[in-house]
């Protein structure tokens, strides 16, 4: 069994690892100013709305290049984000989205 | 440093918590599941693909490295793309750093591995609710939701590849961004924060169109937060109150002052 691939593994994991802890171990982080804490405070529901938009509306057109595309499943995304600010429960909204992406793939939609 | 259990408040953001990571486990589930079909057919053994998983535990790094490898391209570009993809987990931990401060160096260096986008938005959403930390909350979050699930489904994938019908007819690939647009929502109790959501999203669209998703992905949530801090502050809450939020709880001053850090969250005094 191969296991060349480990190797690239923990070339990703040296990459990946310092991102993730260099502030949560460097001292003195905490007394950024309250501008500087609240700027970190939207990182979070901007990244990953960034995220989920990116993923959704943006697709691989011909020759590589990156299009806007609207298909059902930014329809299955806005389900499971209605729900989920509705109800208040991801794992509801989530169901009702991918269910409905796959009713619709399952009717040739999409 | 962890929060009293017996407090009736944290029970009732643990349960919350709890929802929350199983709808996050299912959607890790699939989406590694997903990585471990696509590394079979890039041609990884069951070693390399969870070696992946274990070590890197970066989803859309993972995905990219898939494309990488099955064309054959060399290593350096794949641990650039992963550095470039990545640089996104410096903010959740920047974000996230002043309220575990107190916390012993070796516990923030076994947090810091896990921190996903994932991880980060279950403990920012689980404190956001408490008012505090809570570390018990940042595990289960983190492992119980993200880590266990997504290395078994990996192993799942990589292995029973064969034997499932296509993935994408079940709607699997939509997991992923519903997923993250679902826990946007949960971190919206704002006007700055709807419009960072709005902006973040919007940015990193033009951007990845313009440029790439691993720039544009980014943009998105450098620019974004800076844009919500445009307008002024408000509560115009797009998640429902919960059990566990029906008290008020002074955001800002849980994070801005994190020398009370585990002490019960006092009434507004900013």
């Amino acid at each position: 069994m191969s296991t060349e691939l480990v190797l690239l593994a923990l070339l990703m994991l040296a990459v990946t690892y310092p991102s993730r802890a260099v502030p949560l171990l460097a001292p003195g982080i905490e007394r950024l100013p309250p501008r500087a804490l609240l700027y970190l405070r939207l990182v979070g529901p901007a990244i990953l709305a960034s995220l989920a938009a990116a993923n959704t509306l943006v697709g691989q057109g011909s020759g590589g290049t990156q299009q806007l595309y609207v298909g059902v499943e930014g329809i299955g995304v806005l389900v499971c984000l209605g729900l989920t600010a509705w109800r208040r429960n991801l794992f509801l909204g989530l169901v009702a989205g991918i269910g409905l992406v796959a009713v619709a793939r399952a009717a040739g939609i999409g | 440093m962890t929060a009293d259990p017996s407090a009736p408040d944290l029970a009732a953001a643990r349960r919350q918590l709890l929802l929350d990571t199983l709808g996050i486990a299912v959607s890790v589930a699939g989406f590694g599941f997903v990585f471990g079909l696509a590394a079979r057919n890039a041609g990884y053994s069951p070693i390399e693909a969870s070696a992946m998983s274990v070590f890197a535990f970066a989803g859309a790094a993972q995905f990219a490295a898939v494309g990488y490898v099955a064309a054959g391209l060399p290593w350096i570009p794949i641990v650039i793309l992963t550095f470039a993809l990545n640089a996104r987990h410096l903010l959740y931990s920047a974000s996230l750093a002043p309220r575990l401060r107190e916390l012993p160096f070796a516990r923030r260096a076994a947090m810091a591995h896990v921190l996903t986008d994932e991880a980060f938005a279950l403990a920012a959403a689980h404190f956001h609710r408490l008012g505090r930390v809570d570390v018990t909350g940042y595990w289960i979050g983190a492992i119980v939701g993200v880590f266990i699930p997504w290395n078994l489904a990996t192993l799942a994938g990589v292995l029973l590849g064969g034997v499932l019908p296509d993935p994408t007819a079940l709607g699997l690939d939509v997991v992923f961004p519903a997923a993250m647009a679902g826990l946007a929502a949960g971190l919206v109790t704002g006007r700055r924060e709807l419009v960072a959501a709005g902006s973040g999203a919007a940015i990193g669209v033009v951007c990845t169109l313009a440029v790439g998703p691993s720039v544009g992905i980014v943009a998105g949530g450098l620019i974004g937060p800076l844009v919500g801090m445009t307008v002024p502050a408000g509560t115009t809450h797009l998640v429902a109150e919960s059990d566990a939020s029906a008290h008020a709880i002074d955001i800002e001053r849980a994070i801005t002052d994190v020398g009370e850090i585990g002490d019960p969250p006092r009434g507004a005094d900013r």
